[in-house]
């Protein structure tokens, strides 16, 4: 059963695994630093669909679908499926679980989607809710780009704060076993907002979130920065990794050296030309279940503090002049279920 | 922490855009266009187009646009010569067929149809309305 700790944390004190997952990607990711870890790469950014949305549909119900055979899950032995992505009305997921037959929730936390179906998928298997439970996400850059920004072929320079949307998808496949990675903790993010208006600028506007929610996760842990091999967080970039670090300097928790961040690793910045760096929910949740995931299986990396970060703005709130609300969720992943077995 | 302490960090860490550099291609792509306009002006006058000739020279600059943006070349220029690209006539046509391309899949009424000004719609409309206050203005003064 979760027990709080502090005001907003919560222990899970069944230690769920991530007993599968798997990450998916198209050209772009293909071409990036982490290529060799992808369970799969498409050459073809449609992955042979008409539209962007069913090639977005496809790629994560095939990251779902990958998941569930690595730990040889039926997919009718799943409990709930909780899946996000940034179309509107979520159709991404909806469509993905159209023929999954799993009950399913479908979540809007923008770009942070990973690290909330994780999180929730975490307590409900520590709260005996349920057994096995999945968390996936997607993004697309060429369904994001026709939701947020212009038409794919229009002639407009982007700023060089902008970020580039990862085409990819990651799913999880949580439930109670004696295997890494263990998630060990979850601190739900509150929103923040420091009044940044400018679309281009996410990881500014996403930065102050993520501090908070790292503040709050240390105060209620009573640890500190340096008891993590990794601090980890979804797609801040440049810019906004820069402000973070900045932020917890500020707070007296210096962690330059620990962070890093999903948006920073999965492309080449200045080889790939993607400017601030990768973001999107796929970013976070390709990059955890790639790269992430099998050092922490394998013990490479002990304790890592994930944080998929969400700039929670529409198109219409922005062009209403409305600054950009951020939100950061947090998990605590361990090659370890708890302390006594760690040392 | 404030707002202004925010942004002003923000200010800090986020990287500017090359000024001097962004103007000059913008100079210099956006010239060339203009040559070529004016190339195609001097051919259709020898051609005997007379008055006709900067229209005849505008619409082939507004095909030749429409064209490599459906190739997929005009954003891949567009990227190096920024404004030089988007605002001559070849911007304009730029931003009705990308727009018409990408919303195809929501079908030809309402899709292409509709949401082909999405970006052009803007320039038509407070383009029109310029030109009519500037009406106004001539016929006052004239």
């Amino acid at each position: 059963m979760p027990k709080k700790i502090g005001s907003k944390t919560l222990l899970l004190t069944s230690s769920p695994s991530i007993i599968g997952y798997a990450a998916v990607g198209a050209k772009k990711e293909k071409q990036g630093p982490l290529a060799d870890y992808f369970d799969y790469l498409s050459e073809d950014s449609s992955f042979g669909e008409k539209t962007w949305e069913k090639a977005e549909t496809l790629m994560q119900k095939k990251a779902i679908e990958l998941a569930l055979q690595k730990c040889s899950v039926q997919k009718t032995d799943v409990d709930f499926l909780f899946a996000g992505d940034l179309l509107n009305q979520c159709i991404g997921s909806a469509y993905a679980s159209r023929d999954m037959a799993m009950p399913f929730f479908g979540l809007y936390g923008a770009c942070s989607t990973m690290s909330e179906s994780l999180c929730l998928a975490a307590m409900f298997v520590d709260g005996q809710l349920a057994n096995r439970c999945v968390a996936a996400t997607s993004s697309h850059f060429c369904s994001a780009e026709r939701q947020f920004r212009f038409p794919l072929e229009y002639g407009g320079q982007r700023t060089p704060t902008s970020q580039w949307t990862v085409t990819g998808s990651g799913a999880c496949v949580v439930a109670p076993s004696k295997q890494a990675p263990y998630l060990r903790a979850v601190t739900v993010g509150t929103v923040a907002d420091l009044g940044i208006t400018d679309i281009n600028n996410m990881g500014a506007a996403m930065a102050p979130a993520a501090a908070q929610t790292l503040c709050q996760f240390f105060s209620d842990t009573s640890t500190r920065p340096e008891d993590y091999d990794l601090i980890l967080t979804g797609d801040l970039g440049f810019v906004g990794s820069r402000l973070l670090e900045r932020m917890m300097q500020a707070e007296g928790y210096p962690m330059a050296k620990l962070h890093n961040d999903c948006g920073l690793m999965i492309y080449d910045r200045v080889k790939q030309d993607v400017h601030a760096g990768g973001s999107g929910c796929g970013c976070a949740a390709s990059v955890l279940c790639s790269f992430i995931l099998p050092q922490i299986a394998c013990q490479r990396l002990k304790n890592v503090l994930f944080m998929a970060t969400g700039a929670l703005m529409s198109p219409t709130s922005n062009q209403q002049g409305e600054s950009i609300p951020g939100i950061a969720h947090l998990l605590h992943i361990s090659a370890f279920p708890n302390e006594k077995e760690a040392k | 922490m404030t707002k202004q302490e925010y942004a002003l960090w923000a200010q800090q860490e986020s990287p500017k855009s090359k000024g001097l550099g962004d103007i000059l291609r913008a100079f210099l792509f956006g010239g060339l266009i203009c040559v070529i306009g004016q190339l195609l002006i001097f051919f259709f006058e020898n051609r005997g187009a007379g008055e006709m000739a900067p229209v005849f020279a505008s619409a082939c600059l507004v095909v030749l646009s429409a064209i490599l943006t459906g190739i997929n070349i005009y954003d891949n220029i567009a990227k190096y010569a920024g404004a030089g690209t988007l605002v001559p006539i070849t911007g304009f046509a730029n931003s009705m067929v990308s727009a018409a391309m990408e919303f195809k899949t929501e079908g030809f009424i309402l899709g292409l149809g509709a949401k082909m000004f999405i970006i052009a719609g803007p320039v038509i409309v407070y383009g029109v309305s310029a030109s009519v206050i500037y009406g106004i203005i001539l016929f006052l003064l004239g």
